[in-house]
């Protein structure tokens, strides 16, 4: 966001040093609270998985006793997690890679590019902004089922594709056109072609702004939901998001497993996240920010 | 040129715009998805929706959640990050845990949520050991209930994303300029209300945005934990549509829910550009969707 901080480098943007100690003492607590209500649930799913179901409807909140692997192994040594895994990565990935890389040439035509309608054409893929895939999911289901796309996993990773081009497009084309014209001219003159330019040069150079667009196609995908609902109906198909749901509903007597499978889907993503929380966290609300 | 603009340009014509186009003219039919269309019904679909009771439900639901964010959710945001925007320790740690749940998807935190809201489960066991056990129901299955139950949940998986954007929007106030209330003589209360408030307009702005959106398309959540049930007591617009399209096979009608959906969205984001965001001429999405 271009605030007033950024137009005067001088001025300090750091948190304040201090406040009133009655204020500070406040925030600690409220640190302390966010954390335990964030934690403290997906705590107690993990812990929960290491007990059996006659444990936990003994006493709903008690420590395991004694300790169960059972619930993680079965999980673990059947398929069927490992299958939902390798979907969700499968379809993440088309869908990243398409949007990245249709997304990055369209945004390159728009940026540097001049022809007539050229800002009309730059509106008009704006406009997957103004709406989410959830609205469309009923009209593009039919759509897919007239393609032949139903049960089919580029069924879900192109439309996911199709949706993430807007925010891909939004954030790389100023990010391309910022780039210097002298560097196209100097990269011209040492005899490269406009693409040469697009793949040598100005793509390496645009590598933050690749990374964050391709973050936020990854999590929306990995995280989707109802159209994987409605394109797949053999369990083998399905995501984790899916899986997860189904198998809530397949086992719901069985407490422990559910908790146990709960947490093990949860996983992958927080993983994920503590590693490139940074990114993440930058790609994510800088998305939304510019 | 061409060749760069065009796949993208497919890939979106395809996939995001002719759902739209293709729901728009189902619409105007009676269909269940399968065979002949039939003879139009012209607008029978709309008149029907309009007068459903379910249907309207089921928009005062998508709407009690969308005033619910602005009127808890946001203030509470607002708090929380005034109070933690300053030094403290762990403030590393607490952004990545307050961040956590929003790269969580909403299909695993559903499950997760729907086995601590058990009957005896973890949420009864937390009201009872605090000695509020007067106040247990059953929170899925009370009519009058579920839907703040499922507005915990929501707040529970986006606050976090609200504190680390307003944090963000916080950390572009210069602390030059309250120091300066601070010397021309405003109390900490009056700068906060009169200085950084004001100046944090543009972050809010977005902020409403996005949840406002976020609350008109509420699915995934809401079909996992209780399918808009019980009695129709927690039904969106968005579970009321998937509903009538594949559970009950009226595509046609179905459609028209969804075209209604899209103008909701589509004319709420349109006038909120245009009238909200476009006074922040600091970025933002004003700058990209003109």
């Amino acid at each position: 966001m271009t605030s007033v901080a950024a137009a005067n480098p001088t001025l300090t943007t750091r948190p304040p040093r201090s406040g009133s100690p009655i204020a500070t003492a406040l925030a600690y607590f409220a640190g302390v609270v966010i954390v335990v209500v964030t934690v403290v649930p997906m705590l107690f799913i993990f812990i929960g998985g290491f007990r059996t179901t006659a444990q936990i409807n003994g006493s709903p909140t008690a420590l395991p006793h004694p300790w169960i692997w059972a619930n993680y192994r079965v999980i673990l040594t059947s398929s069927s997690f490992w299958r939902f895994l390798a979907n969700s990565a499968e379809i993440a990935f088309v869908a990243t890679a398409l949007a990245v890389a249709l997304g990055s040439m369209a945004a390159f035509a728009l940026s540097r590019y001049n022809f007539k309608g050229r800002e009309a054409v730059y509106a008009f893929f704006t406009i997957g902004l103004l709406f989410p895939l959830t609205v469309a999911a009923l009209p593009l289901y039919l759509v897919l089922r007239d393609l032949g796309l139903l049960e089919n996993k580029f069924g879900v990773a192109i439309p996911e594709a199709a949706f993430s081009l807007s925010i891909t497009i939004v954030i790389l084309r100023p990010f391309m056109r910022a780039i210097p014209t002298e560097l196209e001219d100097a990269a011209v003159v040492d005899g490269a072609s406009k693409l040469g330019f697009f793949w040598r040069i100005l793509l390496p150079l645009s590598g933050p702004a690749l990374t964050t667009v391709a973050i936020l196609a990854f999590v929306t995908s990995w995280n989707f939901y109802i159209l994987p609902l409605l394109v797949f109906n053999k369990t083998g198909d399905f995501t984790l998001p899916l899986g997860v749901a189904t198998f809530q509903s397949q086992y719901s007597f069985d407490t422990a497993r559910v908790f146990a499978f709960t947490f093990l889907s949860m996983l992958p993503t927080l993983m994920f996240f503590v590693v490139a929380e940074r990114r993440i966290i930058a790609g994510l609300t800088g998305a939304v920010k510019g | 040129m061409l060749l760069l603009l065009g796949p993208a340009f497919i890939l979106f014509v395809g996939f995001v715009l002719i759902p739209i186009a293709v729901a728009v003219y189902y619409s105007f039919f009676k269909w269940s998805g399968f065979g002949h269309l039939g003879h139009t019904v012209g607008f029978a679909n709309y008149r029907r929706a309009i007068k459903d009771t379910v249907f309207d439900h089921a928009v005062v639901h998508n709407v009690t959640i969308a005033l619910l964010s602005l009127f808890i959710q946001l203030p509470l945001s607002i708090s929380l990050a005034l109070l933690l925007n300053r030094r403290m320790r762990g403030r590393g740690f607490l952004r990545l845990v307050v961040f956590a749940p929003y790269v969580l998807s909403e299909a695993v935190t559903a499950v997760m949520w729907l086995m601590l809201l058990q009957p005896h489960g973890f949420v009864d066991h937390l009201f009872r050991a605090v000695g509020l056990g007067g106040l247990v129901t059953t929170w899925l299955a009370n009519t009058h209930i579920v839907l703040y139950t499922l507005f915990v949940v929501v707040t529970w998986k986006y606050i976090g994303f609200g504190i680390v954007l307003l944090l963000a929007g916080l950390q572009g106030i210069p602390v030059e300029i309250r120091e300066a209330a601070a010397l021309d003589g405003a109390s900490p209360w009056q700068t906060t209300r009169r200085v950084t408030l004001p100046l944090l307009g543009p972050t809010i702005r977005i902020w409403i945005f996005l949840s406002m959106v976020g609350s008109l398309q509420l699915f995934d959540i809401v079909w996992i934990m209780t399918l808009g049930g019980p009695a129709g007591a927690s039904t969106t617009m968005a579970t009321y549509l998937i509903d009538k399209g594949f559970q009950s096979y009226e595509f046609g009608y179905g459609s028209a829910v969804a075209v209604i959906l899209f103008m909701i969205c589509f004319v709420f984001a349109l006038l909120y550009q245009r009238f909200a965001l476009r006074r922040d001429t600091a970025g933002a999405l004003t700058e990209r969707v003109r």
